[in-house]
């Protein structure tokens, strides 16, 4: 029988991140499918008390915590010792958690601690013939596999956006706190913050309702045979600024710079979509002047609906992979759509 | 750092993402078809690792880099002809299937014993450097397994920077939620560092540093012991190309004035 644990860390307001409240919803859905499963909630943070309450009526029977300031911070060597400890308390053979930067860090060296195995980029489960079996992308969402696994602790990772997340009233809950000691040798890094990148602004918002994706065409030579930097970047933050989409970019945009300054300078890297940059979740995305090479379009795996716009009628957009492709000159009509949508 | 880092870097071979990929059913479980005559690129976060750590090791004297890899040896030859001009390593081979199937946890067990048989390797100045995820297996967890196996607890996943500072500390950048860095301060080595792009251009080819590196590859690639990774005790019960292919309009000769009332009644619908 399933011992099912679902891990979370708070985030810096003392809440669940809504990932973790996904995660949650999966591990709940997956009790009810599997016979004679139990589930704990495993949480993470400086205070956790809030975050319980806030999921005390999900079912689960017990409510373990590593508390204190040493781990309100993300952090590998305390959140290592936090997640071990709960999951060895919860005596969990299923371990649940969202794909967050100190889960995606710290929980790989669990496993190996616990002589476990993981999955992570999870992006379904089903336990319907009572036996889980969990879905993953491989080659960076070129291949979709569904599989099951023996061993055990098993950790999965969830990615964000796929899972409902749970919903329920709050409640009281008796939280069971694990001491967990840090020694000097667990304390050698110490977190500064968080910082912007250097070179932008806010573009990337997770949740926004479009992706808006630039490609090298905006920095090539146009029809008139000269560069229009600046026009470029008129219409690509007109654009972003007037529906509070996201920022994308092709590898080739953002690889190129002089001296090592971008030539759009709100770009970097992290902009990048694509096999060698992110995977993002948007309900729709426009992408312009890009090509729409394999690379590229496996960053557009989990979008939902695609349009281009392209000069190239024969471009890999053309080819399947957006459902409509414009073939026109996206510096007029994008200076157009800014005009509709700021009007 | 007085006499530099100890470097290790692992990283292996992907698929040349360029080309078409597509699965096979084998009898020891999934695996692409014709895996071996694929052109093979070096995994490029891995790739950027290597840039990174070439980079420090030639700002900190007396610092070394290794590359360890896993892979059919024949395959990491072909890579060597690319990838030994480019930037001073040492290279360990361990011959093993470098395919997206396995799992990262016999990968990494093979990885650190890998690490264990270097000679002269000192731990207590090693940066254990690699790509925050292969474009393989994309799992982002084999590092640190590594790591946590060579006994490493400060670890950073996702890293665009390292700075070592004037008082010897480890200043690192991770990509974190929303396109932000967590900025974090390590007080010294070791450490393990699984990179992302990071911020330098791919070395162009010096045929001097090819030759060097030539020197210690081709006895590395001659040694190299076959090392065993599967996935046991996975069941892969289907592996499928997405299906969905779509049916994709076309749109010609249409005045750009109405692209763009179509595309914003398309946002706002
Ligand atoms: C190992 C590896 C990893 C890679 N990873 C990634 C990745 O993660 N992400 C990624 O994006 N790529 C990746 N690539 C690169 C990818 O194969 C393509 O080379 C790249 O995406 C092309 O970028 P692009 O479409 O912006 O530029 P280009 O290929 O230069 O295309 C520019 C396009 O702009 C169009 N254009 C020009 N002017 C206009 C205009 N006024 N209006 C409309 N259209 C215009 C042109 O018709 C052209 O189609 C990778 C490649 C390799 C080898």
């Amino acid at each position: 029988m399933e011992k099912i644990l679902c891990i979370a860390h708070t985030q810096p307001d003392g809440n669940l991140p809504s990932v973790a409240l996904e995660a949650l919803g999966a591990a709940v859905r997956l009790v009810q499918q599997l016979d004679g499963a139990t589930l704990s909630v495993g949480l993470i943070g400086q205070n956790v008390k809030p975050a319980a309450e806030s999921v005390a009526t999900c079912g689960a029977t017990r409510f373990l915590s590593v508390a204190g300031a040493e781990f309100e911070v993300s952090r590998y060597a305390s959140d290592a010792a936090a997640v071990e400890a709960i999951a060895r308390s919860a005596e969990a053979t299923i371990v649940i958690a969202p794909a967050t930067l100190r889960f995606s860090r710290s929980l790989p060296g669990v496993v190996q601690r616990l002589k476990g195995r993981i999955e992570t980029h999870v992006t379904g489960m089903d336990a319907a013939d009572g036996k889980l079996s969990i879905q993953r992308w491989y080659y960076r969402q070129r291949m979709m596999a569904t599989l099951t696994r023996m061993q055990r602790p098993w950790f999965l990772l969830l990615d964000g956006g796929v899972f409902p997340a749970w919903q329920g009233e709050p409640g009281t809950t008796t939280l069971e706190n694990l001491a967990v000691e840090l020694g000097e040798n667990l304390l050698r890094t110490k977190v500064i913050g968080i910082q912007a990148p250097s070179t932008n602004a806010r573009t990337i918002r997770p949740n926004a309702d479009v992706l808006f994706v630039a490609g090298a065409g905006w920095t090539k030579k146009q029809a008139d045979g000269e560069l229009h930097l600046n026009e470029a970047g008129e219409r690509i933050l007109g654009f972003l600024a007037n529906c509070n989409s996201s920022l994308g970019s092709s590898k080739s945009l953002v690889d190129q710079s002089v001296e090592g300054v971008p030539v759009l300078p709100f770009m970097s890297h992290l902009n990048q979509v694509g096999q060698t940059g992110s995977t993002p979740r948007h309900p729709k995305g426009l992408a312009t002047c890009c090509h729409g090479e394999e690379p590229h379009a496996v960053g557009w795996r989990f979008i939902n609906e695609r349009r281009a716009i392209n000069t190239d009628a024969s471009c890999g957009w053309a080819q399947g992979k957006a459902d409509v492709l414009y073939v026109a000159d996206a510096f007029q009509v994008m200076a157009k759509v800014n005009e509709l949508l700021a009007g | 750092m007085d006499g530099g880092y100890h470097i290790v870097v692992c990283g292996s071979i992907v698929p040349d993402p360029l080309q078409t990929l597509a699965p096979v059913e084998g009898p020891t479980g999934p695996s692409l078809k014709n895996e071996m005559m694929l052109p093979a690129v070096l995994d490029p976060w891995a790739g950027h690792a290597l840039y990174e750590a070439a980079h420090l090791a030639k700002n900190m004297p007396g610092s070394k880099v290794w590359l360890v890899s896993l892979g059919p040896k024949q395959k990491l030859q072909q890579l060597m002809m690319s990838i030994a001009q480019k930037v001073s390593f040492e290279l360990v081979v361990l011959d093993g299937p470098a395919g997206g199937f396995t799992d990262p946890c016999e990968v990494a067990s093979v990885l650190a014993g890998g690490i264990e048989t270097i000679q002269g390797l000192d731990r207590s100045r090693l940066l254990l450097f690699g790509g925050c995820a292969s474009a393989s297996r994309d799992a982002g967890v084999t590092m640190q397994m590594v790591g946590e196996q060579l006994g490493i607890t400060d670890q950073f996943l996702g890293v665009d920077e390292l700075v070592v500072q004037p008082d010897g500390t480890l200043k690192i950048l991770e990509r974190s939620e929303g396109g932000q860095y967590q900025v974090s301060v390590c007080a010294a080595a070791p450490a393990l560092l699984a990179w992302a792009t990071g911020n330098l251009p791919e070395p162009p080819n010096n045929p001097q540093i090819g030759m060097a590196n030539m020197r210690t590859v081709m006895p590395a690639l001659q040694k190299a012991l076959p090392a065993k990774v599967g996935a046991e005790g996975v069941s892969f019960l289907s592996v499928e190309l997405p299906k969905q292919r779509r049916e994709t309009r076309i749109v010609r000769d249409m005045p750009p004035d109405e692209i763009a009332r179509e595309i914003v009644d398309w946002i706002k619908g």
